[in-house]
């Protein structure tokens, strides 16, 4: 590891409970080194940039499986960057999240084996059982594009979930931490998509956002983890119980979102949202 | 028991005549290439599989169990003669065990069965089907041979039949796809890709062949060894250099430039990993591999 790497995530690096070979790798490919090396910039972006504030942690268990399912937002990814940052950086239970990639990423050049040494595999339901067998932290976020193409006029409202991960949860018998990110709305308000550019990257969306870069505004986000969710069955239900599942996980993510969005004074806040556990701790 | 083994000339078959010649099984081989230091308590016919002797070998000898490693895999030889050899071979081969009443016959397949390509799972099972004759016509010939093999199962019920589905091999006789991948110091890989590579090392492959004739092993098996490295560690830890050629012109410098010739298609295999589960072997017959990823690449170092 190198001298550029954020102390913290070195530190919390070691710590992650996964197994990894001589060379600092795991079984999927994962590389230790890249995770430190990756998230030193985004532990940066966390403090100083996007200045994110995390709340109910706790809820993330230190180790074993669980699904963490989230909103989509803010157009080119940053959302799932800090919630990602959010867990590795509990220094209480550092957890690696690993997600499930685009298809359209793990074609391409560079970015594939890039996300594979994050720890990120094609979103293939057998690559998110395998992973969760081997007590992985799966993030999902069910709207997929959809979710993270969202104008601004349609800002924190939830668009159609896919019900892979519930049948995921089931089979796997995980645990479900319902999770909202604040925030992501705001630093990349998407205004406009370029449909032809889309099409000729082979990409979702282009978004088109006021600073006309892909670099989110210094706006201020939150995460809200909620209390985990055990549902029964074993993934073969019909349905309209597995929809029944996932109205009740989007209703609690739901709350946690417009709990959030009143929680903050104004929506283009450029101050951090003070913790008030760990302000008390101090 | 009395074991025959085709294709007993090669690499990973010369060690499982040793091991199971030390185990005190009775070997018998039929190869069309020699043995010539042939040891002791291995009984060598040196004729084609697809020939009359190697029936008679089975008329007389009798044999308890067959051990199938009589396949092609070196891409010089031509399309048609490797159908004769991999799926004629082996129907003549499975036919002669039903008729001769043997009991155990193991075919020895190779996990590249699989198929490489950009959305496959990583960790295929053995129930999924072998898709590489799709994109890969220099495959074909081996994955009719495999589910040939596994057609044994329901055909002839009696015959107790294995089919294993084995990962890369190295060791010091430097045989092996892998090994010949690596047989140059210069390796070429794909710019922007860095496939996981499973392999083992040539010992324990062969205690595994071995293991499945001792343990009466019926159906369908995928064997490994230990979690699998990317091909860029697999490089460095085995000492040549990797270098990264755009893949519009990879087909170019294959067997040039002091690089290793391969056929068009297996290009995907340098992009996308084949890694499979060994999880059912594992637990039908208890194998544990002896050396790691690490001991096994930098053991092949000097080679």
């Amino acid at each position: 590891m190198s001298f550029l790497d954020d102390p913290q995530v070195r530190r919390n690096v070691d710590r992650l409970p996964i197994e990894f070979d001589d060379y600092g790798f795991d079984r999927f490919g994962l590389s230790k080194s890249t995770v430190a090396r990756a998230y030193s910039p985004m532990a940066h972006a966390y403090r100083r940039y996007l200045k994110v504030t995390a709340f109910g942690l706790e809820n993330v268990p230190a180790e074993g499986r669980a699904l963490i399912i989230a909103n989509h937002s803010g157009g080119i990814g940053w959302d799932a960057g800090m919630i990602l940052t959010s867990l590795l950086l509990n220094d209480d239970a550092p957890r690696l999240g690993q997600g499930m990639a685009e298809y359209f990423l793990t074609r391409s050049p560079f970015m594939r084996p890039w996300l594979r040494r994050l720890g990120h595999l094609t979103g293939l339901p057998e690559h998110g059982e395998q992973l969760l067998h081997d007590e992985r932290l799966v993030v999902v976020f069910p709207e997929g594009a959809r979710g993270a193409g969202k104008l601004y006029k349609d800002r924190y409202k939830l668009v159609h979930f896919g019900t892979g991960f519930m049948r995921l949860a089931l089979k796997t018998s995980s645990p479900i931490i319902p999770c909202a990110f604040i925030g992501g709305e705001e630093t990349f308000p998407q205004l406009y998509h370029i449909k032809w550019l889309a099409k000729l990257v082979n990409g979702p969306f282009v978004p088109v956002a006021p600073q006309l870069i892909f670099l989110p505004l210094p706006v201020a986000c939150q995460v809200y983890y909620g209390p985990p969710m055990q549902f029964e069955g074993d993934g073969s239900e019909p349905d309209h119980v597995i929809q029944q599942y996932i109205e009740e996980v989007r209703h609690s993510m739901e709350r946690l979102i417009s709990a959030g969005l009143d929680a903050r004074p104004r929506s283009f806040m450029f101050e951090r949202m003070p913790d008030p556990k760990k302000e008390h701790r101090r | 028991m009395k074991i025959l083994i085709t294709g007993i000339s090669g690499t990973l078959a010369r060690g499982v005549a040793y091991r199971l010649t030390r185990r005190g099984h009775q070997v018998i081989g039929i190869d069309r290439r020699p043995w010539p230091d042939v040891p002791e308590g291995v009984e060598m016919h040196q004729v084609d599989i697809r020939k009359r002797p190697a029936e008679d070998v089975f008329r007389v000898s009798r044999p308890d169990a067959l051990i199938h490693m009589a396949t092609v895999t070196h891409f010089t030889t031509d399309t048609e003669e490797r159908y004769r050899i991999n799926l004629g071979g082996t129907r003549k081969l499975f036919e002669y065990c039903h008729e001769y009443g043997v009991k155990q016959a193991v075919f020895v397949g190779r996990h590249t069965v699989y198929g490489a390509t950009p959305d496959s799972p990583l960790y295929h099972t053995e129930d999924e089907p072998p898709l590489a004759g799709a994109s890969f016509k220099e495959l074909a010939d081996l994955v009719a041979a495999d589910l040939y093999a596994g057609s044994a199962l329901w055909r002839w019920p009696e015959l107790n039949t294995a089919v294993l589905r084995l990962c890369y091999f190295l060791g010091p006789s430097r045989g092996g796809t892998l090994a010949g991948f690596l047989s140059k110091s210069r390796v070429p890989l794909v710019l922007g890709f860095d496939p996981l590579y499973q392999l083992m090392h040539e010992w324990d492959a062969e205690e595994a062949i071995t293991l499945a004739v001792e343990k009466q092993l019926r159906g369908v098996f995928n064997v490994a060894g230990p979690p699998p490295v990317p091909l860029s560690t697999v490089c460095e830890a085995t000492g040549r250099r990797a270098v990264a050629i755009p893949g519009p012109l990879y087909p170019t410098v294959l067997g040039r430039f002091g690089f290793p010739y391969l056929p068009d298609d297996a290009i995907a295999h340098v992009k996308f990993p084949i890694v499979i589960d060994n999880k059912a072997f594992v637990e039908a017959t208890g194998f544990e591999p002896r050396y790691s990823a690490k001991q096994t690449m930098e053991g092949f170092r000097w080679n």
